[in-house]
């Protein structure tokens, strides 16, 4: 249990998906601009990679692994290079699976983040957050706790920098500087400002 | 080549630039420029990718239903970040552990499915692969230049060949830290966008809000 919790602390804030590794950038910049449409972005993600990241874990544990296809016959077999293009169905399968269960049971919640979902797919964090998950061989409970804390850690990171924005836009930028370059500046500043956590261990 | 195909390879260089512009495939543009080696066969595996699954989808484009184009695009790219993926586990192999998971990440590079989608499913197939390569490049030339400077006065070194004498080594360069850590990525491309901005004027932003100065008598 520790362990896990650790493991969850990490990923939110020292191991920042975004502002440490970088991923899910193009989203990060382009649906930061208000906080409303950020944090209906950042919860989004959060259910999505808390359910992909498991998800490929039993994909990866139970038929990628070498010797994974045991249970079906086939001990001697490894298919650990079809990893990228499972993991990416898997995703764009249940992206898809997500947008058709908030239509019929929570509509409310669908028309909310309904434009966010078909974007998902192609953001880096997710394909990002299972691919770490098989580099540092997760297992299960691990890639659950990996999954929501690492979305959790994400949809922090683009509402704060939604907050910043929503101040900047008022102030005297530079012309060459506007809109993009001030953006980069700025996550630049809240990378170093999450560095700090870096020394912090449970 | 004529006039147009060359201008589809230029101009994505400066003008159009994938990065500074259209903002897109910055993730990996920022993880991998802390050393020159990692950056250029960063590069290349999204040349590769970029220029041949533009082709490929070229080649389809009257056979993809409209409804799964998208499924389609990306199974054509993932297969071929997977052909790229295994080749550089084989040939470099010290590399492909620095880049860990940012091969796979090509899959979800904004620039490739922005490319397959805008220019690939509209053009004939050898346009579309001068297209996918002219992003590519135009993606490398930012990479390459975030790493120089990353590199050059993180850790005073070209390509792992050292240029300016560290300290450590008794010579007499002090290296910046900083620039071998994540943030100052997002610095160096900020300053490049004001760089590139402040040269070509039509690519500047136009604010949300005017400032205005109030006149004194």
């Amino acid at each position: 249990m520790e362990g896990l919790i650790s493991l969850a602390v990490k990923a939110i804030f020292v191991e920042n998906l975004a502002l440490s590794f970088f991923l899910g950038m193009c989203t990060f910049i382009a649906v930061s601009k208000k906080i409303s449409t950020a944090i209906g972005l950042g919860v989004s993600v959060m259910i999505v990679q808390s359910i992909t990241v498991p998800a490929n874990n039993i994909i990866l544990s139970y038929l990628l692994k070498p010797g994974a296809l045991a249970w079906a016959g086939f001990p001697d077999v490894d298919l650990t290079f079809l990893g990228l293009i499972s993991y990416i169905g898997v995703i764009a399968a249940l992206v898809q699976i997500l947008e058709m269960i908030l239509d019929k049971y929570f509509p409310p919640l669908y028309n909310a983040l309904g434009i966010f979902l078909p974007l998902i797919t192609v953001n880096c964090a997710i394909l990002g957050g299972s691919l770490f998950m098989v580099e540092r061989d997760y297992n299960f409970s691990e890639a659950t706790t990996y999954g929501i804390a690492s979305g959790f850690g994400w949809a922090l990171a683009i509402a704060t920098m939604a907050g910043v924005r929503e101040k900047l836009k008022y102030s005297d930028i530079p012309d060459g500087l506007q809109g993009l370059g001030i953006t980069f500046i700025t996550a630049g500043l809240m990378a170093m400002a999450f560095m700090c956590f870096s020394g912090v261990k449970l | 080549m004529s006039q147009t195909r060359k201008q589809l390879l230029t101009d994505p260089l400066v003008d159009n630039n994938p990065i500074t512009l259209q903002v897109l495939g910055i993730c990996s543009a920022l993880a991998v420029t802390s050393s020159l080696n990692v950056a250029f066969v960063m590069s290349l595996a999204v040349i590769a990718v970029c220029g041949f699954s533009s082709l490929f989808i070229s080649f389809l484009r009257h056979y993809i239903p409209n409804s799964i184009r998208i499924i389609v695009q990306m199974v054509i790219i993932a297969s071929l970040v997977i052909l790229v993926d295994q080749i550089i586990k084989a040939y470099a192999y010290e590399i492909s552990k620095t880049l860990s998971v940012f091969v796979g990440l090509i899959i979800t590079n904004c620039i490739v499915m922005g490319r397959a989608e805008a220019f690939a499913m509209k053009n004939k197939p050898f346009e579309s692969f001068i297209d996918g390569v002219g992003n590519g490049l135009g993606y490398s030339l930012l990479l390459m230049a975030v790493g120089v400077i990353r590199e050059l006065f993180g850790s005073g070194s070209l390509f792992g060949v050292m240029i300016f004498e560290p300290v450590s080594n008794g010579g007499w360069y002090v290296p910046n830290g900083l620039l071998l850590l994540p943030p100052s990525a997002f610095f160096i491309i900020g300053f490049i966008i004001w760089g590139v901005r402040t040269w070509k004027k039509s690519q500047v932003e136009s604010r949300e809000y005017k400032i205005q100065t109030i006149k004194e008598h």
